[in-house]
């Protein structure tokens, strides 16, 4: 689903990715992780193309996607995106936060997208809450409106940056829970969290990534229980 | 002394007449200045170098050149260039919503420049133009932020469309100006002005402090 080759990535002087490869296939759930300042979020933004690479090659299905003449818009349809600080849109409701981009994006009728947008709704628990404004949710039901966002637009593919490290321990589970209701349902997902419960439960592959390179993979199993590289030792001894 | 309450009085009808004058020209302008504002406020934005180089450009001479030039070079200079003369009215809403435009853009790229980074990564995320983008996402959280300083380039020009008196344009300065030549008493006149506008400015504040109130209690 997703294929990365020697992926670079530079702000002016500092080089954050340095030739960062790997594989996604379907219905992949890998988690990422590492130690802050890593590349983790360059890395997932670059999926997407938020981040224009410098160097390497970004298949999304099949397809190229960072070349020239390919449509960027086109391609972030197909990739839905939850961020740490939610972004949702305030001055929209929840349910217009959902239709929009299905409404101006994909030209769906206004109708179709609100019938989907309530079944993504029930799915991620908020019904009730579909007329409400974003300032009225609380952390948790915003991350969870985020996600019905991100999935309105029936994306192959979601990519989530640090979704839960944004909230209060109470509601972290909430979410935890909606993410492992899409990855059992075969969702193909990129996550960087460092909720490790997460990852040994529906996590297929965890990428550990330090200073621009992914310098060990696994399952989750294995890595968290016999890491081989000093580095990813050193960082799981400070997380576990 | 003797002070003329009667003579303010017989102007009042008159002065009224331009004080109505005085608003119709300054909301034309200040429309026009949103227009022109929008567009160059997102230019200002804009990463592209040569349509922001043109936007700071105009912005630049504008605000950087008394508005009395430009509206000298809009009535009288730019005829020399067209070859035919601009009608009073034409030449003062021109030069006034030009001007306008400068200052109503810079106050659109601050509100622009206020809403947080996330929300365009969240729009372009889902597939949005930059063009949807701006339109759906970003311009009206912007303008929810910009009411209080757009109230105050309202009253700014409001008071600097007074400057058009010298192209005899019959708003309220200039209304003024023609009683004071006919009756000599510059003090009550002019006195008599300037309570207007203060009339029209105080409302124009309150007006607006309360949109702002409606606005954040929604
Ligand atoms: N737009 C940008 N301009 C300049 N530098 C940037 C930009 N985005 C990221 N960086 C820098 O790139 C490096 C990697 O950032 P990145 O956000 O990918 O790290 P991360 O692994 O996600 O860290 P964290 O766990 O703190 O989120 C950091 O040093 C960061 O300061
Ligand atoms: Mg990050």
């Amino acid at each position: 689903m997703i294929t990365v080759k020697n992926l670079h990535k530079r702000f002016g002087n500092l080089h954050v990715l340095k030739g960062v490869s790997n594989h996604v296939e379907q219905g992949e759930v890998v988690v990422v992780i590492g130690p802050s300042g890593s590349g983790k979020s360059t890395f997932l933004r670059c999926l997407n193309l938020l981040e224009e690479p410098d160097e390497g090659e970004v298949w999304v299905d099949g397809v190229q996607v960072n070349m020239p003449g390919v449509n960027i818009n086109k391609v972030r349809e197909e990739v839905g995106m939850v961020f740490q600080h939610f972004n949702l849109f305030p001055h929209k409701t929840a349910l217009e936060n959902i239709t929009l981009a299905p409404i101006k994006v994909r030209g769906w009728d206004k109708k179709e997208a609100e019938a989907y947008a309530y079944e993504l709704l029930d799915k991620v628990g908020l019904r009730d809450k579909a007329r409400v404004y974003p300032d009225q949710l609380s952390g948790g039901q915003k991350q969870r409106v985020a996600i019905a966002r991100a999935l309105a637009m029936k994306p192959k593919v979601m990519l989530f940056d640090e979704p839960t490290s944004a909230l209060d321990p109470e509601m972290i589970g909430e979410v935890l829970d909606v993410m492992k209701k899409l990855a059992k349902e075969g969702m193909t997902m990129v996550v960087v969290t460092h909720e490790m419960g997460f990852a040994r439960e529906v996590g297929d592959r965890v990428l550990f990534m330090d200073e621009g390179f992914i310098i060990e993979e696994n399952t989750p199993a294995e890595l968290f229980t016999n890491p081989q590289n000093p580095r990813t030792q050193s960082f799981l001894s400070k997380i576990l | 002394m003797d002070f003329r309450w009667d003579l303010i009085i017989r102007s009042m009808p008159v002065l009224l007449e331009g004080a109505w004058v005085t608003v119709k020209l300054t909301t034309i302008a200040v429309t026009i200045g949103l227009v022109i504002g929008t567009f160059v406020g997102m230019a200002r934005t804009s990463k592209n170098k040569i349509v922001y180089g043109i936007a700071s450009v105009y912005v630049d001479f504008i605000r950087g050149t008394p508005l009395l030039v430009q509206i000298f070079l809009v009535y009288m200079g730019l005829p020399q260039l067209l070859g035919f003369p601009i009608p009073v009215w034409i030449a003062a809403i021109t030069s006034l919503g030009v001007n306008s435009g400068a200052y109503v853009a810079e106050i659109v790229r601050a509100g622009i420049q206020s809403i947080d980074r996330g929300q365009v990564e969240a729009a372009r995320s889902l597939g949005m133009t930059h063009r949807q983008t701006m339109r759906y996402i970003i311009l009206p959280q912007a303008f929810k932020r910009i009411i209080p300083p757009l109230g105050n380039e309202f009253i700014a020009m409001l008071k600097d469309s007074s400057l058009v008196a010298v192209i005899s344009l019959e708003e309220l300065m200039r209304k003024g100006q023609i009683i004071q030549t006919r009756t000599f008493r510059p003090f009550e006149i002019y006195l008599a002005v300037a309570v207007l506008y203060l009339i029209m400015t105080l409302t124009i504040s309150r007006l607006v402090a309360f949109a702002e109130r409606r606005l954040k209690t929604e």
